[in-house]
């Protein structure tokens, strides 16, 4: 009996003894972990409304939490809760900031639909919750407000723009007015551009056409446009020699305003018979697709000259080198600074930067579009000036000349 | 008459977006978005004018029997293909339901894709051929850009130990300076350069894309 009693006891403090060692061991744990008391609360909270935007938006300042990253070292971060009464309705904001931080821009939607619509001109009170580890301990900053949100007339951030503009425009407008007194303007000379006439030429000899391309750009963009009156003295000179001409388009309305340009060039060299509309086609707006056909029509057709002008990307190369190997003169120009070095590589001539904006003036040279080229020679050199005078203010730590250049978004 | 409304529309509405652009209000960002959006009802419009050219021009090539004319062919089959199903035969015409027609989604997936990813990766060897002609050290200067290729290049080379590093620290250099340099002084001229053309074009100096009276 004795015996079965103490198989018994055993057994159960067999079974007891796993239970109790977790008991003690989360007991133990259970005392690793100190209870968090509430840190010190956010102080002099200021609530203010964003600058240069259009409202929907409030930054709030404070000063740390003596228990962020000093003290007792708890606070995590901060949360915001915001109500349109002083008293009641908080209700707390989706983002929050970390600990160390010192300011929270409240970004709302903008239209009544918006998920998180911030309507203006309404009055805000805002609560900054310095928190903790533990959700359930946390201190809040008095209550702060009202504040507004407001949309702003004018974005102060962009005075250096605007200012930069207008004397651009004002040098602009100078030489302009020059140039139509009859004042002598020297423009370098442009190898590229002057081997259009040339090239023109040779197409006319060989009995072959040229083909132009306008690049991948919208009619919106200043390389589009700029090809368009590269295109326009193109095709005059084609008109005058009786030149095939070639323009596949890869944006619908590039192509409208194409024709419309390669139509005035026709009818101003008196050859309206000789022109058609088919000259100037659209092919599609897919970028594989469109350098496909283009280069399917290089290869069928063997243009003399190529000419790229305009926006161009991954595709530059392929055109480009397609050309080459179908032994066509080509010329090349355009803004966008990566694809350049494909097309010099490439072709036989390429306006590099601003030389593809210059090219309209440089062939007609019509006084008026020369004085805007003075224009961008004298902004040049006052860049030139500034970078050489921040280059000195850097080393010399004048921080006041530094930040009269500092734009904002 | 015929020209100077065009260019007061053009100088009003570049003026509109100069402004825009200084002033942050909704008010502005409202005139932005519908200015926008008018872009895209021109572009639609105008597209309908592009696939009539494409269509014009293809029968013309397929009628007088051009060099290459069974390619046009390829092209019309393929656009009313994609027309037919993206429509879903009619059944979906004014809804969006025939772009998940099973015939439109393979046929974008299995021949557009494909084609696309073949010309992109012809970009490779294009890339060796330019490359080759770029690099014949004719001159000094392309000397200076063979030997300034080379020494970036090599600087993937796993075997060269030490002087991998050296040749990283050259690369650093060549790309942060010198190229940089460059590149930084092309964006500046291009940055007035495009001021300029724009002021030109709201002035109403550079009309050549209005075409003529």
């Amino acid at each position: 009996m004795k015996f079965k009693i103490m198989i018994l006891g055993c057994l159960l403090l067999a079974l007891a003894l796993p239970a109790l060692a977790q008991d003690s061991v989360k007991t133990v744990e259970a005392s690793a972990i100190p209870a968090i008391s509430p840190p010190a609360p956010a102080t002099n909270v200021t609530a203010m409304d964003s600058p240069n935007d259009n409202g929907h938006s409030l930054t709030l300042r404070w000063t740390l939490s003596a228990d962020d990253g000093a003290g007792q070292k708890t606070v995590l971060g901060y949360k915001f809760l915001r109500s349109f009464f002083p008293d009641s309705g908080f209700v707390l904001r989706e983002g929050m900031a970390p600990s160390g931080s010192s300011e929270y821009v409240d970004m709302g939607g903008r239209k009544p639909d918006d998920r998180d619509f911030m309507p203006n001109d309404t009055d805000y009170y805002y609560i900054v919750r310095a928190i903790t580890a533990d959700s359930n301990v946390y201190s809040d900053s008095p209550v702060i407000g009202p504040v507004k949100a407001v949309g702003q007339l004018y974005n102060v951030g962009r005075t250096l723009v605007l200012v930069f503009v207008l004397c651009f425009a004002a040098i602009t407008i100078f030489f302009i007015r020059r140039a139509r007194k009859g004042a002598k303007l020297f423009v370098r000379r442009l190898a590229g551009i002057e081997a259009v006439d040339e090239a023109i030429g040779r197409a006319t000899e060989m009995g072959k056409p040229i083909l132009y391309v306008l690049g991948l750009g919208t009619a919106a963009d200043i390389a589009t446009i700029a090809s368009f009156t590269i295109l326009g003295r193109v095709a005059k000179k084609v008109a005058e020699y009786q030149t095939g001409l070639i323009v596949p388009c890869y944006d619908a309305i590039v192509m409208t305003v194409a024709q419309e340009t390669v139509r005035t060039a026709y009818l101003d060299a008196g050859r309206p018979d000789a022109y058609n509309d088919d000259m100037v086609y659209y092919v599609t707006s897919n970028q594989f697709a469109y350098v496909a056909a283009v280069n399917g029509t290089m290869l069928r057709q063997l243009p003399a000259t190529n000419i790229y002008m305009g926006t161009f990307y991954a595709e530059s190369l392929l055109l480009a080198e397609t050309g080459a190997l179908a032994g066509s003169v080509q010329i090349s120009g355009t803004d966008q600074v990566a694809q350049i070095p494909f097309f010099v590589v490439a072709c036989d001539y390429t306006l590099i930067g601003e030389e593809l904006y210059a090219a309209s003036a440089y062939l007609s040279r019509e006084p008026i579009l020369l004085g805007s080229l003075k224009a961008q020679d004298y902004g040049k050199a006052a860049i030139i000036v500034i970078s050489i005078l921040g280059i000195i203010a850097s080393q010399f730590r004048w921080n006041w000349f530094l930040e009269l250049f500092k734009a904002g978004n | 008459m015929k020209r100077q409304v065009p260019l007061m529309l053009v100088f009003t509405l570049a003026l509109v977006m100069i402004v825009q652009y200084f002033v942050p209000n909704d008010f502005s960002l409202d005139t932005n978005e519908f200015l926008l959006k008018w872009i895209i009802i021109i572009g639609i419009f105008a597209m309908a004018l592009g696939i009539w050219s494409l269509i014009r021009v293809s029968y013309e090539k397929i009628r007088r029997r051009v060099p290459g004319w069974q390619y046009p062919i390829a092209t019309l089959l393929g656009l009313a293909a994609m027309i037919v199903f993206g429509f879903d035969y009619g059944r979906h015409f004014y809804t969006q339901e025939g772009l998940e027609n099973y015939m439109f989604i393979h046929l974008f997936q299995y021949i557009i894709i494909p084609i696309q990813a073949t010309m992109f990766s012809l970009l490779a060897f294009y890339i060796a051929s330019a490359a080759y002609r770029a690099f014949r050290a004719r001159s000094v200067l392309a000397t200076v850009l063979l030997l300034a290729a080379l020494i970036v290049m090599l600087r993937f080379n796993p075997y060269l130990g030490t002087f991998g590093v050296y040749l990283e620290k050259t690369t650093s250099w060549l790309l942060n300076v010198p190229n940089l340099a460059a590149k930084r002084a092309i964006i500046i001229g291009l940055g007035l350069g495009a001021v300029a053309t724009a002021l030109k074009v709201m002035l109403g100096i550079e009309r050549a894309y209005l075409g003529r009276d």
